[in-house]
């Protein structure tokens, strides 16, 4: 990466924000006082050992556990305190460690899902304006059509997908949290559980659809692929920020070195 | 004559059961919601229905003696209402204990018809409920047919409007929040929001079906709305395939005849003195028949889950094993 595309980087407004957020779990902070910014357009990468406090954060981030304290912004509107359903109408849109497919519907209807404002959605509009129904359905259905390309599953779009392999899932996960055209996507691990060729198309679709303009933010433990991927890196131990920077910068930091290899943090 | 009278009589009954079980469906084989008290439901529009039609009694509240079609719709209203409030205070339970709860509402439901005299009649029930083509009554036969291309048009409306629903953007909302609550929720689907419209839709068309039966018979009693009713209506969409409008249909008309053809059956094999202990066998036949149809169909006749076996084969070759990953 050349010094004037870094800066311009650095330079650009935040999507996601974590203010000062704590959360507690009885006497136990998994989160203490984290802040940091996501900015337009970046890779980062949130890393940490075991313990850490990475997935309370994604959890906080995406919504589905509330902050004790401390303010999450999505593009500069604060959100800690809404539903996990709102986020990603607001552009945050996430994937899970462990996949989630709804195995009975066939993927396209699984990317259909994720389509946003969608009119049939409503119970009576099916009754009292089938023709505009049907109008969106068929644009979302030719760009859920899209997304399957990119994420090479054209050919099982009407299997269901419980028959999709590990690797699989993910790549369905990626292309419905695109359907919904998110300005940001959290991934939580997006390489456990893949095998090496299929984890080659996920870095490579990640990439692309970085390129079209959306930001990430991704835990991971597989330090390669964040190393290869991720602009810049945050690094968590004992549910605290502990280093940031590049992967190179992170991983010659005397803290960052004793957190994984153990030692009193 | 008798024989097709007979048979636009058990045809009657058994679409009012498939109205039913076409309510339980969008609940449970739709949205995936666990309700063991639909009785309560059936007997909430059936009662909404007869104090709305029938004419004034001094014993008790009404009747306010409106139209049958007033008193349906009430029904439909009243039962959406009531299923909604169910749906609201249960949004955050699920399976075993949204089972236990909606079983208590029922058992409310029949317990406040069965004591609450002044508004249900109490145990001797509600009469004189007016009959569409009451005027026809005089010929069986004619009263029976007519009876029989009313609630079918009302079933086939029903099934239609559900068979569009399912194929809608809201159906697949449903049938996500079915699947996998929380991944629908990342999607930006309110799973609280959807759960509550399946719940009073479900519910409406339950109280529609009990206010059918209500004027089809005349007469209603607490005693029509026992757990039983319950646990036919189950039965009936576990044979016809959970998930299917069609199968809600054919699965109902199907656990009706041997429910009634095991009925005439045992009151021709026994003696009268043994006829009460005998009616015990109805239920075996229909558990016999389930656990039949399970081995045989374990998705039910017309089940929208592909049958696994033959399906993951076909589909692990096209999914390409070689490239699987873990």
């Amino acid at each position: 990466m050349s010094e004037a595309t870094k800066r311009q980087r650095e330079t650009r407004a935040p999507v996601l924000t974590a203010r000062n957020v704590v959360r507690r779990f009885g006497g136990l902070v998994a989160v203490n006082d984290v802040s940091f910014d996501v900015k337009a357009g970046e890779i980062l990468g949130l890393i940490g050992p075991n313990g850490a406090g990475k997935t309370t954060m994604f959890d906080l981030l995406a919504g589905s556990i509330l902050p004790t304290s401390g303010e999450i912004l999505v593009n500069g509107t604060p959100v800690s305190g809404e539903a996990a359903h709102l986020r990603i109408g607001r552009g945050l849109g996430r994937t899970f460690q462990i996949p989630r497919p709804l195995p009975n519907l066939t993927l396209i209807e699984n990317i259909m899902l994720a389509a946003q404002g969608q009119t049939g959605e409503k119970l009576l509009a099916n009754f009292v304006t089938p023709w505009r129904v049907a109008a969106q359905e068929r644009a979302a259905r030719a760009k859920a059509l899209e997304l399957l390309q990119l994420v090479t599953l054209t050919h099982l779009a009407h299997e269901p997908a419980r028959v999709l392999s590990g690797g699989q899932r993910k790549l369905l996960e990626l292309a419905r949290v695109m359907m919904a055209d998110p300005a940001i996507i959290l991934l939580d691990e997006p390489a456990a559980g893949v095998n090496a060729t299929l984890l080659e198309v996920i870095i490579d679709r990640i990439r692309d659809i970085n390129a079209r303009g959306i930001t990430f933010l991704l835990i991971e433990h597989n330090i390669d692929m964040v190393t290869r991927l991720c602009h810049r890196v945050l690094v968590m131990a004992s549910g605290q920020l502990l280093s940031e920077g590049t992967a190179e910068e992170v991983a010659r930091d005397p803290r960052v070195i004793e957190a994984y290899l153990g030692g009193a943090v | 004559m008798d024989l097709l009278g007979y048979g636009a009589f058990f045809l009657t009954t058994a679409l009012i059961f498939s109205l039913v079980t076409l309510g339980l469906n969008l609940q449970w084989g739709l949205t995936g919601l666990f309700n063991v008290g639909l009785a309560g439901f059936v007997a909430i529009g059936a009662y909404t229905s007869a104090l709305l039609t029938t004419p004034d009694d001094a014993a008790r509240l009404g009747g306010f003696g409106l139209p049958i079609l007033v008193g349906w719709l009430g029904a439909m209203v009243v039962g959406g209402i009531a299923a909604a409030l169910t749906g609201m205070a249960t949004l955050r339970l699920r399976s075993d204990y949204l089972a236990i709860t909606t079983f208590g509402v029922a058992v409310v439901v029949q317990l406040v018809a069965l004591n609450a005299q002044k508004l249900t009649g109490g145990p001797f029930g509600i009469g004189f409920i007016p009959r569409p083509f009451g005027s026809l009554a005089e010929t069986p036969l004619l009263f029976n047919l007519s009876n029989l291309a009313v609630v079918s048009v009302v079933t086939l409306i029903a099934y239609l409007a559900l068979e569009h629903l399912s194929r809608s953007p809201w159906g697949r909302v449903l049938k996500a929040l079915r699947e996998d609550e929380r991944a629908a929720i990342s999607l930006g689907k309110s799973a609280r929001f959807y759960r509550v419209q399946a719940f009073a839709v479900g519910g409406a068309i339950m109280a529609l079906a009990g206010a059918l039966q209500a004027h089809f018979t005349g007469f209603i009693a607490p005693d029509n709305y026992l757990p039983i009713l319950t646990f036919q209506v189950w039965v009936m969409l576990i044979v016809g395939g959970s998930g299917s409008n069609l199968g809600a249909v054919i699965g109902s008309i199907l656990v009706w005849a041997i429910w009634a053809g095991s009925g005439t059956l045992t009151s021709i094999l026994f003696p009268p003195e043994q006829q009460a202990r005998a009616a015990a066998l109805q239920i075996a036949a229909i558990g016999v028949m389930l656990c039949v149809i399970l081995l045989i169909r374990p998705n039910g006749l017309f089940g929208d889950r592909p049958r696994r076996r033959r399906f993951s084969k076909r589909a692990k070759i096209a999914a390409g094993e070689s490239s699987s990953g873990s």
